[in-house]
């Protein structure tokens, strides 16, 4: 039994096979062993935070992760980043017919792993096998929730003028990584992926400043995307150091091949918190206290200026527009 | 004989300019009664005498007016007669209302010269003197109609005899607005790089002095402020180009006078016209043998751009010792030029030894003009001082502000059958910059009085000059940026009906959302039709390839050559990263396909060995022109292919470049031979559209055509095969003079709506 057939998906007795030789072997806790046809929760928090998210990354397995951990932590990080203690997740896979049994055994290892590392339940499941061609390898959806600390408020439209932003190391490692790797450039060296679960060093930030205005997770679009979006929804300006950002050398040098700016690339480890200037220190180096923000570091701060702009101190000298990702690069100089 | 009476209306740039003691000093001449006055239309003139010395006066007028004057129309009707007894200037009506018209800023006049070097004159060595005939205009109004409360004069009263100047019609200073001395003008003084004004007696001669020492100033000129230092001192020029991070672009040099000039540099007829007129722009011009200063200043080049001291400020500035300055706008890599005292205070103290100052406000900052004379005509690399904001006509025109280009940005306003081109802006690259753009913009509306109806822009999503127009809540209409170059060329040689378009330019945004730059079209002034392209080549990196021709390089390699292993020999030239480059362009990752010219410049002047890494726009094009001979004839093959439009291949020039480079052909025939190839395709492509559409007409555009070499080239050659051939003269040939298309052809589609 090497590869996956679509009777694996057909409901029968293969499927049921592949759901306890492998599901069951790593995700298995009291819930999901109940085997209900939807997850009985309890929970002691007043809110709740819900949200989804598909994974479809090529290559499945990469430097620093494979598409199982990065389900995993996706959803836990847009639970940790709203201010949620993530509890439990749920997964779908959308498998290809002839994919490895051994690479999905791997992937599903990952997940229970990272589930377990970041102290999230996998509750419920679900397996759809497609005709070859029809998927590429294996998709998998992830949903999660959270229970919403009670004494915090983070929310996208809560950054104000003074904000200090602070990420918590270097940016640009996932995209970079996946890019390399997928076209075998052959200029890939050390680059790896950031892919982890940010709730803990999240829990560790609140600890020491509950009030921290914004924090979000800098996925697809990278930074860039992200800040403008806080910026749109806070209706405030925010302006960038270019000499303080934190880039790898490997990612700078692949960037600068491809000619990319690592501000638009995706990360999958990495967040961006708005904090007031007074408290923004005592949560630096808390962050500095944790394996995943070792690097972190402030980045910029938010202005009063008109125009919702996000724009950035250059180091040749001068201010440079950090515009919305428009999703082509197109040259504009002659 | 019998008195007649005359009404005679006189309209253009006739206010402002020394108009009214012109036209008394003349009736005068003449021995003519009557009056002449300024109106809210223009000047009248109420004119009495014999018929044929009133015709005699106008012929004068109409042929010889005062330097500054651009008369658009005269009109005359007869009147009843009124026996005046003499001639006289009389009060402008009050209905007076808003001029558009408004001259551009003036170089200074042989007689204000003059004036500042006779030691007896009461304003010798005075920095500011002016007179109706040149002066400060366009940088110092604030607002209209002209005169000084409007201007940034406004803070200086006149003293007794200024103000006796500014009101005797036969004084040369009669209604200057800017008129001062040193008793009552603008004061010039000197500061340390930490803002404080240096106890100096003479300013001047302390510039000087250091100067000569090899100290680095600031000098707040006309339109904003200049970096400074000897042009013979090239320690002082590579400290001066190393704090403008500025490595190797051509420096603009000022220098005492013609004759110095000519020391170094040819100079013809028309240049000397150029370099000596009412503009005094910085002239291209070839540099003679005998030539001596610096290589520092114009690294790789066989060319320098020169200009003469343009206010008196500069005049005073020159010695028998000092004959060269470099003068340089004020700018750190790419910013805007500075011009107001507390950000130039800011942004270069840490950089110049001194400041010169002075406290004449700049209200329109502004740039120096570059020309360049090729084929003993006239063209504009860059439209600034001395020119804007000098309109060109057009009828039937609505109210539209043309966005322009992202790069070497203007942008156009219409109104009152007028287009009114901006200044050079520079490139909408940084938000100083976009924000420069954004402001001027506002002044120019709130000067001529302009609200737009509709916005024209170019079809570029990423330009921040289409961003830019996406903001107004108003009509638009997107242009594609080649058309506009081919109809601002157009529009400057009256054509309305159907050309042959050659554009060939650095980068623009196709309708098939490619980057074009190498066009053959056939257009007017609303619809073009693509004919015909250099075959698209993948840009590695995108703005990177721009920026790293190598890149440029191993991609045309690579297409010409076909596969890895046939690019043995091209690896040995470019080592392991050209490997990894065919990597990433089979990747397709960034890679957008171009037919743009100035990547094939790129990609051949860096096979031939000339431009390792571009640090200044048009460089390796520059570079390789200025290598090249227009005396040699071989040129390197090239493939015409017809499908639905004409594909131009080079790939086979591209091994004819290798090979010659292996068997170690000189640069120069290189050079010469691969632009002698774009020459050749240029004819033949316009040969097959001319059987094609039965078009004679051909329009040559976009930044390419900068390069004297082609254009003089392609238009003798095509010449020489009957062709009509239009070029630019009052507008750059680069995107400075594409906001002109862009509202031609948006006034153009609306009108036919
Ligand atoms: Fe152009
Ligand atoms: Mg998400
Ligand atoms: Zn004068
Ligand atoms: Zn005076």
């Amino acid at each position: 039994m090497s590869a996956i057939t679509l009777s694996h998906g057909s409901g029968g007795t293969q499927t049921n096979q592949l759901i306890n030789d492998v599901f069951f072997k790593y995700f298995s806790n009291d819930i999901l062993n109940q085997m209900n046809d939807a997850a009985h929760l309890a929970i002691d928090f007043k809110k709740l935070a819900f949200t989804t998210d598909s994974f479809v990354v090529n290559p499945l397995f990469f430097k620093g992760g494979n598409i199982g951990k990065l389900a995993v932590c996706g959803t836990v990080n847009d639970l940790a980043v709203s201010g949620a203690k993530p509890l439990y997740l749920t997964c779908a896979f959308i498998i290809e017919e002839g994919f490895s049994m051994a690479d999905l055994e791997i992937i599903v290892k990952t997940m229970a792993e990272e589930a377990e590392n970041s102290g999230v339940k996998i509750v419920a499941g679900d397996t759809k096998v497609v005709e070859k061609g029809n998927v590429d390898g294996v998709y998998i959806n992830t949903s999660g929730i959270g229970g919403i600390y009670e004494d915090v408020n983070i929310n996208c439209a809560n950054a104000k003028p003074g904000d200090v932003i602070i990420v918590n190391g270097t940016i640009g490692d996932h995209g970079m990584t996946i890019i390399c790797e997928r076209n075998n450039f052959g200029f890939e060296g050390d680059l790896s992926s950031d892919c982890a679960s940010l709730n803990t060093l999240v829990d560790r930030m609140l600890e020491v400043y509950n009030g921290i205005h914004v924090i979000r997770d800098a996925t697809r679009g990278g930074v860039a995307s992200v800040l403008n979006e806080i910026s749109d929804s806070s209706n405030v300006s925010i302006v960038l150091e270019e000499n303080l950002l934190p880039i790898k050398e490997e990612v700078k040098g692949a960037a600068e091949m491809l000619g990319f700016d690592p501000l638009y690339i995706a990360n999958e480890g990495k967040l961006c918190a708005f904090v007031p200037e007074a408290q923004a220190q005592q949560v630096l180096l808390a962050m500095r206290t944790h394996p995943l923000g070792r690097n972190a570091a402030i980045i910029g701060r938010v202005t009063n200026e008109i125009g919702k702009k996000v724009y950035m101190n250059t180091i040749v000298g001068g201010k440079r527009l950090v515009d919305r990702p428009s999703g082509i690069l197109l040259p504009r100089i002659c | 004989m019998t008195i007649k009476r005359y009404f005679i209306v006189v309209n253009g740039i006739v206010q402002g300019v020394g108009f009214r003691p012109f036209v008394y000093n003349l009736a005068n001449s003449f021995d003519l009664k009557g009056n002449v006055h300024n109106n809210s239309d223009g000047v009248h003139i109420d004119v009495e005498g014999h018929k044929e010395t009133i015709s005699k006066f106008l012929q004068r007028i109409e042929h010889n007016p005062p330097p500054l004057a651009r008369i658009e129309k005269i009109s005359i009707r007869e009147e009843i007669v009124k026996n005046y007894s003499f001639f006289e200037i009389i009060e402008s009506k009050k209905t007076f209302d808003i001029i558009t018209l408004i001259s551009p800023d003036i170089a200074i006049c042989k007689d204000c010269e003059e004036d500042i070097k006779s030691s007896t004159n009461r304003r010798s060595g005075y920095a500011f003197t002016n007179c109706t005939n040149c002066g400060p205009r366009f940088s110092i109004i604030k607002a209209l109609p002209y005169d000084r409360e409007k201007t940034t004069m406004n803070e200086f009263k006149m003293c007794k005899k200024c103000a006796r100047d500014y009101s005797d019609p036969t004084n040369r200073r009669f209604h200057a607005q800017p008129n001062a001395c040193q008793d009552c003008g603008p004061e010039l003084w000197v500061e340390d790089n930490e803002g404080n004004r240096l106890e100096i007696k003479n300013p001047i001669s302390f510039v000087q002095n250091k100067l000569a020492d090899g100290k680095i100033f600031a000098i707040k000129g006309l339109g904003g402020y200049n970096l400074v230092c000897d042009g013979g001192n090239e320690a002082a020029i590579q400290t001066l180009r190393a704090l403008k991070r500025r490595p190797f672009k051509p420096l603009a040099v000022m220098m005492k006078n013609v004759e110095t000039i000519k020391k170094h540099c040819k100079v013809t007829e028309l240049e000397e016209e150029l370099l000596t007129g009412i503009r005094m722009p910085i002239i291209i011009l070839d540099q003679k043998q005998t030539y001596d200063l610096p290589r520092v200043i114009a690294p790789n080049q066989k060319t320098l751009g020169v200009m003469l001291p343009y206010t008196p400020l500069h005049s005073l500035l020159f010695s028998d010792k000092l004959e060269t300055l470099i003068m340089t706008s004020a700018n750190v890599n790419g910013l805007p030029i500075e011009y107001t005292d507390s950000a130039a205070r800011k942004s270069l103290s840490g950089i110049v030894d001194y400041f010169l100052t002075h406290d004449r406000e700049i209200y329109m900052p502004i740039d120096d003009s570059v020309l360049r004379v090729v084929e003993e005509k006239q063209t504009i690399i860059r439209r600034a001082r001395g020119f804007a904001p000098e309109p060109f006509k057009a009828l039937n025109m609505r109210d539209i502000l043309a966005c322009g280009p992202t790069m070497k940005n203007t942008f156009c306003i219409s109104k009152d059958g007028f287009l009114f081109l901006s200044q050079f802006n520079g490139d909408l690259e940084n938000l100083e910059t976009f924000e420069h753009y954004k402001n001027n913009i506002e002044r120019y509306k709130e000067l001529f009085s302009f609200s737009p109806k509709v916005i024209a822009h170019d079809l570029h999503p990423e330009y921040l000059s289409t961003k830019y127009a996406l903001d107004y809540d108003l009509p638009k209409i997107a242009v594609q940026h080649h058309h506009a170059h081919i109809v601002s060329c157009m529009f400057e040689n009256d054509l309305e009906r159907k050309v042959i378009g050659v554009c060939f330019d650095g980068t623009g945004y196709g309708t098939d959302g490619k980057i074009w730059g190498g066009e053959f079209m056939v257009c007017d002034r609303k619809e073009f039709t693509r004919v015909g392209h250099l075959d698209y080549v993948k840009m590695p990196g995108g703005e990177k390839a721009i920026k790293e021709p190598w890149r440029m390089a191993v991609s045309y390699l690579y297409k010409a050559l076909g596969t890895r292993e046939d690019c043995g020999r091209l690896f040995e030239l470019y080592g392991e990263a050209a490997e990894k480059l065919t990597k990433f362009l089979d990747s397709n990752i960034n890679c957008p396909q171009t037919s743009s010219i100035g990547r094939l410049f790129d990609a051949v002047s860096h096979i031939i060995g000339i431009t390792d890494k571009v640090t200044y726009e048009g460089q390796a094009a520059i570079e390789l022109e200025a290598l090249s001979d227009i005396e040699i004839q071989e040129a390197y093959s090239y493939n015409i292919i017809k499908q639905d439009m004409y594909i131009i291949e080079l790939y086979k020039m591209i091994k004819e470049v290798i090979i010659d480079k292996f068997d170690g052909v000189s640069t120069k025939i290189m050079a010469s031979k691969f632009q002698n190839a774009i020459v050749n395709l240029s004819v033949s492509m316009c040969t097959y559209l001319r059987r094609d559409t039965g078009i004679n007409e051909v329009a040559l555009s976009g930044g390419v055509f900068q390069n004297p070499y082609l254009l003089k080239k392609i238009s003798q050659n095509l010449k020489k095969e009957g062709f009509e051939v239009y070029t630019h003269t009052h507008l750059p040939s680069n995107d400075s003079g594409l906001a002109i298309g862009q509202i031609i052809i948006a006034n153009s589609i609306i009108g036919n709506d």
